[in-house]
């Protein structure tokens, strides 16, 4: 319909589409059509001088393989006449050929909607002006943007912050998923290049050494997500009920207690707490952390943490309980205060003891109003990257069962840390691993999103 | 009889609860007491020190880094927290009441955005940084931007809470013919006190307890007075300096810890009015 109208247009609304601004110029929208003008004009300078070379350095082996950019660093020479010698010239940056490529990308996006916006408002200009109604002015618009459009206004700055600090950097290391950029293909050093799926592949089959320890870390991911979730629920669900008893004095006084753990920053606390479990030398009489001396004075065993994985594991677990639970009591007092006092009632006159009361009233109804709760702890858990890299480093683990950096204790999010920091830098990897990360994630939201939503309903409760 | 067994379980209980309460504070207080340990190295084979002092706090603010890393965190944290509480506020005002075509699809993109873990693009973010601020892309204004230009994606919690403010308020004042933004202005946000406390707690709170993204920025930096407390302290307990600097690394905890423990504590209300807002919305 709108298109109809700008091709029934004059001359002006047609030579909108090339020239922006043009009918809002000659309609009595001065000031809007200079901006639409200066905006062509800059979209035009851009791609001209920057965004097309890197496109086409993007695109040009993008389906087929093969190098990111055009000309190899340093491989060429030119003759200096400052220095009277030939010099080797920089070449392409295949990182930046990337993160422009898609920033070029979005910015014709972008263009191309305001475009369409301008051509459509031209043709509804001169409509406008053969019907005779009074076109809006400048002033009128600003007056717009603080009520009608007010929310275009609250938007702009935090969308623009979004798409360049998240979904410009984001869709870029997606990008890196599909080349092979690691430390053999450092830029600006070396041209990397576009392989296709070959990263996935690697790190999905069962077979290779990469492959091996990819399904290791993922198993214990999950294992620890699972874990982490429920011992933190339930314990901070029994601790509530605990502390919410008749009878138990000092109410105020526990809650505050545990609370100021919660406020202790996590770095302090896990820091400690791993200074704590520190094994010294491993062996008995070496010394180490205040527990670990503990345990060993008493029961004259030296604790392996951080030399056996499944020490490592246990200890991960209970101190993140520790960490945890104080913070899910906090969330289900809350929510043990709105549970009808008259279910309880009826309850302990029919005789139930206080285990059925808890096992039939509060579990389900905690259950029923935290489940989108428990999701976001269970995801929250999968990327919590400080209990893990605070506490043991993601360490011990030997080098034949666990390859590329990772060790037995490495979350999917310590690992893919490792892997773009420090000596086990592999940004193809890491960016393999953000993917499956996001598709883990994204399947486990939609399962129980689906599940609470359509299967639990509301009547199901009660 | 029923009240004297009723009276033996509760003091059952209070002994567990007690157990429990000594079991968690203890990390605490080790922390605090071996801030006052005089005799060096990162073992003691004590739980309380078999001398005193205050040199570790001596030493903490005269010969270490430390006041620096104080006044840079507490700069990035105001500075932040100001940028992230408005576009927290901005983003949730707008997706809980007004109505335009991108409303539900930018939803859902932001909610897709969410679910990458967030420090997968740190790599691109520090090139790009590297770009903008090619003079120091290492520094408190990068650490500034990280921690508050994608603020916009946790706007769950206080759009569920612009939820529950009723519409109607706003019905009548635009009757009354105020604009979008003076609604905003004067009757939605003078009523959103508790959910304002709340965004700024949290956001200033969190450069205090960032180490994934400082680390990431500050890498290979090798003046150590551009760290915030996080990163610094963790680089006093790695295997070398750990011997000379964990009983340090307490004092500075306790600098650290005790006012943040404290604001959370007198702003605890809001917290839990804010996570129970959002774990029972989702």
């Amino acid at each position: 319909m709108k298109i109809k109208k700008v091709i029934k247009g004059d001359a002006i609304t047609k030579l909108s589409c090339i020239i922006m601004g043009l009918g809002h110029i000659f309609r009595g929208q001065k000031v809007r059509g200079i901006i639409y003008f200066l905006f062509e004009v800059f979209f035009g300078i851009y791609i001209a001088v920057f965004g097309g070379r890197y496109l086409a350095m993007f695109f040009q082996n993008f389906f087929t393989g093969g190098n990111v950019g055009f000309t190899q660093t340093y491989i060429s020479s030119e003759w200096n006449a400052e220095l009277g010698e030939y010099t080797k010239v920089p070449g392409d940056n295949s990182f930046h050929v990337v993160l422009y490529g898609i920033l070029t990308l979005f910015v014709i996006f972008f263009f191309a909607v305001v475009w369409w916006r301008s051509i459509k408002e031209s043709a509804e200009l001169e409509e406008m002006k053969i019907i005779g109604k009074r076109v809006n002015l400048f002033r009128d618009d600003v007056r717009n943007y603080l009520d009608g459009q007010f929310h275009t206004t609250l938007l702009s700055l935090p969308m623009l912050g979004l798409f360049l600090f998240t979904v410009v950097p984001l869709v870029t290391m997606i990008m890196i998923a599909f080349t092979n950029y690691d430390a053999n293909h450092e830029v600006p050093e070396r041209l990397f290049q576009w392989v296709g799926f070959q990263n996935f592949t690697d790190m999905l089959s069962g077979n290779s050494s990469l492959g091996k320890t990819f399904w290791r870390v993922l198993a214990w991911t999950l294992g620890w997500a699972v874990l982490a979730t429920f011992t933190n629920y339930f314990g901070g669900m029994l601790l509530a009920v605990f502390i919410n008893k008749k009878g138990i004095r000092f109410k105020r006084g526990y809650r505050t207690l545990f609370v100021a753990t919660i406020a202790v920053p996590q770095f302090v606390s896990l820091m400690i707490i791993s200074k704590m479990l520190d094994t010294g030398g491993g062996m008995l009489g070496s010394g180490g952390g205040i527990i670990t001396q503990f345990v060993e004075r008493i029961f004259n065993y030296h604790m392996q943490f951080g030399l056996d994985i499944t020490t490592t594991r246990i200890w991960i677990i209970i101190a993140n309980m520790w960490i945890g639970i104080p913070y899910s009591m906090l969330l289900c007092s809350g929510i043990l205060m709105n549970i009808p006092s008259d279910l309880y009632e009826s309850a302990r006159i029919d005789g139930a003891s206080p285990a059925r009361q808890f096992r039939k009233i509060t579990l389900p109804y905690m259950l029923f109003v935290t489940g989108p709760y428990l999701i976001t702890q269970f995801i929250g858990n999968i990327n919590n990257f400080n209990i893990i890299f605070l506490l043991s480093g993601g360490g011990p683990g030997d080098n034949i069962k666990y390859t590329n950096g990772a060790k037995g204790t490495d979350l999917l999010i310590t690992w893919l840390y490792k892997l773009s920091l420090g000596a086990d830098r592999n940004y193809k990897l890491a960016s393999v691993i953000g993917i499956l990360v996001f598709v883990i994630s994204a399947v486990f939201s939609l399962v129980v999103y689906n599940k609470s939503s359509a299967v639990q309903g509301e009547g199901n409760f009660q | 009889m029923k009240k004297s067994k009723l009276q033996k379980k509760s003091i059952a209980g209070q002994l567990i609860l007690t157990a429990l309460a000594i079991l968690w504070i203890i990390p605490l207080i080790y922390l605090v007491i071996q801030s006052f340990r005089g005799e060096p190295g990162a073992w003691s084979p004590t739980f309380f020190p078999q001398e005193w002092t205050l040199d570790n706090y001596k030493r903490l603010f005269l010969e270490t880094n430390f006041p620096s890393w104080y006044l840079n965190t507490f700069i990035i944290a105001l500075v932040s927290c100001l940028i992230t509480t408005v576009f927290v506020l901005a983003v949730s005002y707008v997706f809980s009441r007004m109505k335009f075509r991108a409303r539900k699809p930018l939803m859902n993109v932001m909610l897709i955005l969410g679910m990458f873990p967030g420090f997968m693009s740190m790599s691109a973010v520090y090139f790009l940084l590297k770009i903008l601020l090619p003079n120091n892309y290492q520094s408190m204004a990068s650490l500034i931007i990280v921690y508050s230009a994608g603020a916009a994606l946790s706007y769950y919690i206080a759009k569920g809470f612009f939820d529950t403010v009723p519409k109607s308020l706003d019905e009548a004042a635009r009757i009354d013919g105020a604009s979008r933004a003076r609604i905003f202005w004067k009757i939605i946000l003078p009523l959103s006190k508790s959910i304002i406390i709340y965004t700024i707690l949290i956001s200033f709170i969190a450069p205090w307890c960032d180490f994934i993204f400082v680390s990431f920025i500050m890498s290979g930096v090798p003046d150590t007075s551009k760290y915030t407390v996080a990163l610094g302290m963790y680089r006093w307990l790695e295997r070398e300096s750990i011997q000379q600097y964990f009983t340090t690394f307490c004092a500075a905890a306790v600098i650290v810890a005790t006012p943040i423990t404290l604001l959370f504590m007198w702003l605890q209300k809001y917290y839990v009015e804010g996570i129970t807002g959002g774990a029972v919305k989702g």
